[in-house]
C-alpha cells in the first residue's frame, strides 16, 4: 500500500493502482473519455490528465500508477485548461449533428462536454473525415469518429479479428478496415462489438426501424415479432431500469401496442433447436461410439458472429458446426409455414421481425439461403436497441404498461431456452436434453446448472461421465462426453486451431461471438455498470430457474407441433430448421 | 536493414517476387516487431506495397492485415501504388521548408504535371515528399533515388531531372 495525496486528500491505495482508480475509489471522479476499465486502458484521448506535482508534464490518470508520497490534482486550474483544449480539438473536426444523430442523448462526447463546462468553439475547421460505410449489419459515420481507438482494442485484442485499425496519419487518421475498404468488403464478422463501446455515432447498427414501421402501418401485412432472451433482460437499462431487471411481460405488451399481430417468443425456438441440435449430437455421437466416421467436435450454429467468422477464417471446420439455424430463423420460417397453414394466412403477406442482441443477425437473416417456398424466414432484424427506440417513437409509456404474455403457439418456452442468451446455456440446454434422452433421468447437477461451465471464463470444460444409460443406448455407457464452452472470438480461434490441429479433446463445443454471450451482444444496450455482465447473467440464470419446467423435451408446445410437423431431423424438419454453409475465405 | 541480404535476394532471378518476400520476413524471424524492415526490403522487391502483397505479408506473419496497412499508410515511404521508374523525394521538414522546399515541390508538380505520391504518364518519375531525410545542412535537400542533391534552387530542377 502506499499513501498519497489527491486534491490534499490524503489516501491509502495498492501499488498497482492507478491515479483513476485510486481518485474514484475515494469519491473523486477524474473526467475521462476513452478509458473501459481492464479492457482499454491506453490513454489514447488524455482526457483525464491530471497534475502530479513533480512530474514535466501533465500525466493520464487511466495509466499512471500511483505512488508513495506522490501529490496530484486533478482540477487545478491547468488541468481544468488543459482538459477544455483537449475537448474542444476533439470537437473540432467533429461533425456537431447531435440533434440529428442517433447517439443524441447518450453520447459520451456529449456527456463529457457538459461535465467540462464547455461553452463556444474556437477550434473550428473543416471535417477530416466525412465518409458514411453502410454495411448491412454495421453502419460507420467516420465525421462522427474522434480517434479514442475503443474500437480497435474490441476488435484486436479482445475479439482478435483485427478488422478496425488506424490507417494513414495525422489529420488524414482513420479508424478503418485494410486501405479504407468498405467493412461489408472484408471478413468483418459483424459481431457489433465495436458499435458497443463506441461513445459518439460513429459506429452503430445499420438502421432497421424504416422498414419494421413500414410493415406495421401497412393494412395488407401481417406483422410478426419474436424476441430472443437476451432481449427481455437488458430492454429495460433504455427504461431506466437498473442492470439485470427482466421486463418480459412489459416487452410483449410494448410490441403488441405498436401494432404487431402476433408476438411470438424465440425462447420457443431455442427449444425446438434443442431437439434438433440435440438429435444431430446424438446422430454423430451414436456413429462415434460405433466406430462409424463423423464429424466431431460438433460447434454449435446460433450466433451468426461465430458463424461468419468460422466461414471467413477456418472454412475446413464447416462441417463441425451443426446444421441447425439458430432459434430465430427456425422460428421465422415456421411462422410463414406451420403457423400460417394453420391459420390459413397468406404467408406472402407476412412480415417476420426478430428483435435480437445482435448486430450479426441483420446480416443472417439476408442470407439467401434462409429462404424457404421463395420467402425469407425473416424479414428484418432489430437490435435490443433499436426495440427501445420504436417503442420511444411510438409514444408508449413502458414503464406503466401491464404484463402481458406472448401469443400461442409459438410463444411457450422452458428454463433451457432462457439461457440460450448466454455463454454455457445453450451447452446446458442441450446436455440436459441429451443426458435425460440417454440416461432417463436429470443430469446429476445442483439445480441442473453444468457447474463448470457457468461464468464469464473465457474457455471452459466439463467431462460428463455417462454410467446407467437406458438399454437402447447402451453403446453409450461408460462414454465421458467432454464438452467446451467459450465466448468472445479471440477463444472461439483457439478451440478452432484445435480442431484443425487434431488436439482438441471434445464431442461437443459450444460458441458464441461475443464475449459472455448474447446478454452482451453488439446489440444490447450500451452499459456503464461495471457489473453488467454478472447481473445480466445472474437475472437470465433466475429465469431459467423460476420456471416450472426447465428442459426443451419437456415443452408441451413443442410436443404439440412435432406431432403435426413430423420429428426432430425429419426430412421436412432439414428443409426448413437445418442450412449449410459457405467459405468465404477468399 | 542489411543491404546485402536483400541484394542477394534481387540478384536471385530464379526465385519469384513473393517467395523472395517469404525469404525476408524468415530472414527477419517473422517477428511483427520487424514489420517496418520486412516492408521497406518487400518495397525494393516488388517495386510497391499493393494490397495483395500486404497482405501475403499479413498472413505469413500471422498479423492483421488492417495492421500491415495501418504501418504502410502511415509512412510516406510506402507506396500501394506502382512507383515510376526513378523517385524524386522532396524534403519538407522544417529546416528544408523554410528554405525553400515547398518551391520546389511546386515547381516539379508543374513540370511533371502530377501530384505529390503520384507518377507521371511515362513511368518515369514518381513524386514524394518527406517530413525530414536528416540533412537539414544541405536546406533545401532533394532525392532522387539514392542521390541526394543538396541547396536546389527551382531553376536548376529541369537540368536535374534532364539527366535521368
Amino acid at each position: 500500500m502506499v499513501n498519497l495525496s489527491i486534491n490534499n486528500k490524503i489516501i491509502v491505495a495498492s501499488e498497482d493502482t492507478t491515479i483513476l482508480k485510486a481518485a474514484k475509489d475515494n469519491g473523486i471522479m477524474i473526467p475521462n473519455l476513452c478509458y473501459l476499465e481492464g479492457v482499454h486502458e491506453f490513454g489514447s484521448c488524455r482526457i483525464c490528465s491530471v497534475e502530479v506535482i513533480g512530474a514535466k508534464t501533465l500525466m493520464v490518470a487511466c495509466m499512471t500508477k500511483v505512488k508513495e508520497g506522490m501529490v496530484v490534482y486533478t482540477h487545478s486550474s491547468k488541468v481544468i485548461k488543459a482538459r477544455k483544449v483537449l475537448y474542444e480539438l476533439m470537437l473540432s473536426d467533429h461533425a456537431k449533428a447531435c440533434l440529428s444523430c442517433n447517439r443524441n442523448l447518450s453520447c459520451e462526447l456529449q456527456k463529457l462536454g457538459e461535465t467540462l463546462g464547455i461553452e463556444g468553439n474556437r477550434f473550428e475547421t473543416t471535417s477530416c473525415r466525412t465518409q458514411i460505410d453502410r454495411s448491412i449489419s454495421i453502419t460507420r459515420d467516420l465525421s462522427k469518429c474522434i480517434l479514442c481507438r475503443r474500437c480497435i482494442t474490441i476488435c484486436n485484442e479482445v475479439q482478435g479479428v483485427g478488422i478496425l485499425n488506424a490507417q494513414n496519419r495525422g489529420f488524414d487518421t482513420l479508424i478503418s478496415p485494410t486501405m479504407d475498404l468498405p467493412i461489408g468488403s472484408v471478413k468483418c464478422t459483424y459481431c457489433g462489438q465495436c458499435t458497443v463501446v463506441c461513445p459518439t455515432g460513429a459506429l452503430k447498427e445499420t438502421d432497421s426501424i424504416e422498414d419494421v414501421w413500414k410493415a406495421i402501418n401497412d393494412p395488407n401485412i401481417r406483422v410478426v415479432f419474436q424476441t430472443a432472451p437476451a432481449v427481455r433482460i437488458a430492454l429495460g437499462e433504455l427504461f431506466g431500469y437498473p442492470v439485470g431487471t427482466s421486463v418480459t411481460g412489459k416487452m410483449a405488451a410494448a410490441i403488441r401496442a405498436l401494432g404487431v399481430d402476433d408476438v411470438f417468443d424465440t425462447d420457443w425456438g431455442a427449444d425446438l433447436t434443442i431437439m434438433e441440435e440435440g438429435m444431430e449430437l446424438l446422430h454423430r455421437l451414436t456413429d462415434f461410439v460405433s466406430g462409424k466416421k463423423t464429424t466431431l467436435p460438433m460447434i454449435t450454429s446460433c450466433s451468426p458472429g461465430w458463424i461468419k467468422y468460422i466461414e471467413s477464417y477456418y472454412p475446413e471446420q464447416i462441417p463441425n458446426l451443426s446444421t441447425c439455424k439458430s432459434p430465430h430463423m427456425m422460428l421465422g420460417a415456421l411462422a410463414k409455414s406451420f403457423y400460417a397453414e394453420s391459420k390459413g394466412l397468406d404467408a406472402k403477406k407476412m412480415f417476420v421481425v426478430s428483435v435480437m442482441p445482435c448486430t450479426a443477425k441483420k446480416f443472417e437473416c439476408s442470407r439467401e439461403e434462409m429462404q424457404n417456398d421463395g420467402m425469407m424466414n425473416v424479414d428484418a432484424v432489430l437490435t435490443t436497441r433499436e426495440l427501445g427506440s420504436i417503442i420511444k417513437q411510438a409514444g408508449i409509456d413502458f414503464v406503466n404498461l401491464k404484463d402481458e404474455k406472448f401469443d400461442e403457439p409459438m410463444g411457450f418456452s422452458t428454463g433451457a431456452a432462457d439461457i440460450f442468451g448466454l455463454t454455457g446455456g445453450v451447452m446446458e440446454a442441450a446436455l440436459r436434453t441429451v443426458y435425460a434422452i440417454l440416461m432417463g433421468k436429470n443430469l446429476p447437477f445442483d439445480n441442473l446448472h453444468i457447474a463448470p461451465i457457468v461464468g464469464l471464463d473465457k474457455i471452459k470444460e466439463a467431462t460428463i461421465k455417462l454410467e446407467g444409460v437406458l438399454p437402447q443406448y447402451k453403446k453409450f455407457e461408460g462414454i465421458e462426453l467432454r464438452v467446451a464452452v467459450t465466448s468472445g472470438l479471440s477463444g472461439a480461434k483457439i478451440l478452432t486451431e484445435q480442431i484443425k490441429n487434431g488436439t482438441s479433446p471434445y464431442h461437443f463445443i459450444e460458441i458464441m461471438g461475443c464475449p459472455s454471450g448474447c446478454i452482451c451482444g453488439g446489440g444490447q444496450p450500451r452499459s456503464h455498470d461495471p457489473e453488467v455482465r454478472e447481473k445480466r447473467m445472474s437475472i437470465l440464470y433466475k429465469e431459467d430457474e423460476n420456471k416450472n419446467l426447465r428442459q426443451s423435451h419437456e415443452n408441451p408446445s413443442i410436443a404439440r407441433f412435432y406431432e403435426l410437423w413430423g420429428s426432430p431431423g425429419c426430412f421436412k424438419s432439414h428443409e426448413y430448421l437445418h442450412t449449410h454453409y459457405f467459405d468465404r475465405s477468399k | 536493414m542489411n543491404e546485402t541480404q536483400s541484394d542477394n535476394c534481387l540478384d536471385n532471378k530464379g526465385i519469384s517476387k513473393l517467395e523472395q518476400i517469404d525469404n525476408i520476413i524468415d530472414l527477419y524471424g517473422g517477428k511483427p516487431s520487424n514489420l517496418i524492415q520486412i516492408l521497406h526490403v518487400s518495397q525494393q522487391i516488388y517495386g510497391y506495397l499493393p494490397l495483395d502483397v500486404q497482405q501475403f505479408i499479413a498472413s505469413k506473419m500471422k498479423m492483421h492485415i488492417s495492421e500491415v496497412s495501418g504501418v504502410v499508410s502511415f509512412y510516406s515511404f510506402f507506396s500501394t501504388k506502382p512507383r515510376g521508374e526513378h523517385t524524386i523525394l522532396i524534403c519538407m521538414g522544417t529546416a528544408c521548408y523554410v528554405r525553400g522546399g515547398k518551391k520546389l515541390v511546386d515547381e516539379l508538380r508543374k513540370q511533371l504535371s502530377i501530384e505529390v505520391g503520384e507518377t507521371t504518364s511515362d513511368g518515369k518519375f514518381s513524386l514524394e515528399i518527406a517530413r525530414c531525410i536528416g540533412a537539414c545542412g544541405l536546406a533545401p535537400a532533394m532525392m532522387i533515388d539514392k542521390k541526394v542533391y543538396k541547396s536546389v534552387n527551382p531553376n536548376r530542377l529541369k537540368s536535374i531531372l534532364a539527366t535521368y
